[in-house]
């Protein structure tokens, strides 16, 4: 460790955004299918959802003067990261429950990791966040880990 | 139809032609106004790039769909783990493919090694995909 992540830094660890709760509409469903070049009845008809999905349902809807000159949201759970040039990052989803027009749908992100590792040409930063979404009934319908790498 | 995967079958492979306007529904579908998917002036004198970049979860998106099509109406993806590694660019071709990697016919769980690769053979988007297959009765 060179202890690149203060204290104040790493006290985010467990930070949750506020619930946002939408409703799935048959129109989005089409769209996203169309524009991801989905072939299946099922989706472009808009009578399912495919997955990853969710990911439409839940990505930042901002207003243009939030967004950076680069054209992107500022995530309001991180901390001022020390290092800040993204790098591949991963995905761990699962998938419980399908996901059908008129769904009401919740999700919950939730940083829960920052860590530090050694790398060929310096230092990393890691962090993690989970989102989970879960229905009227508050069981879960998907989840999905992100870990992004900070050089 | 019942699908019978046996470990080291590839299941049937599918190219994405990376299209200008596919790009511009896609991102605005998300609401993601990032410049390097859209701007090219942006994507390449500022930030470097040879050409407008490619969403990474659209790749993600292609990799749940080959697999989706070969299971069709015979199981569900039930999670998969993914990277975004190497980026494409709007005017390439890239090929969606995979392999079955285990299959447990006990509980019907599939696992399949997939990937997004552009036409220099170079693995994009590395991923694993699980599936539970529907079991007979």
């Amino acid at each position: 460790m060179s202890g690149l992540l203060s204290e104040e830094v790493l006290s985010h660890i467990g930070r949750q955004s506020a619930p946002r709760r939408e409703i799935v509409t048959r129109r989005d469903i089409r769209k996203y299918a169309i524009a991801t070049d989905n072939r299946q009845a099922k989706y472009l008809d808009g009578d399912m959802a495919p997955p990853l999905f969710h990911l439409h349902l839940f990505w930042d809807v901002v207003p243009l003067n939030e967004l950076s000159p680069d054209g992107v949201s500022i995530d309001s759970l991180l901390p001022k990261f020390p290092l800040e040039k993204a790098m591949a990052g991963g995905l761990d989803i699962r998938y419980h429950k399908p996901i059908r027009p008129g769904d009401w749908l919740t999700a919950t992100r939730t940083l829960t990791d920052i860590y530090e590792k050694a790398g060929r040409s310096g230092p990393l930063i890691f962090y993690e966040v989970l989102m989970e979404v879960r229905d009227d009934d508050g069981e879960l319908v998907v989840s999905e880990k992100t870990t992004r790498i900070l050089r | 139809m019942t699908l019978a995967p046996t470990v080291g079958m590839t299941i049937p492979q599918r190219e994405h032609y990376c299209d200008a306007v596919q790009q511009m529904l896609y991102n605005a579908s998300l609401w993601n106004g990032h410049r390097i998917h859209f701007d090219m002036p942006y994507a390449t004198e500022v930030e470097g790039y040879p050409g407008l970049v490619v969403a990474g979860p659209l790749m993600g998106d292609w990799l749940h769909q080959v697999v989706d099509e070969w299971l069709g109406e015979s199981g569900m993806i039930t999670g998969i783990e993914y990277s975004n590694r190497v980026a494409a660019f709007v005017g390439e071709t890239v090929t969606a493919g995979g392999t079955v990697t285990a299959y447990d016919e006990a509980t019907g769980e599939v696992t399949l090694e997939v990937f997004v690769k552009n036409d220099r053979d170079e693995v994009l988007t590395p991923g694993v995909i699980t599936a539970q297959l529907e079991q007979e009765r």
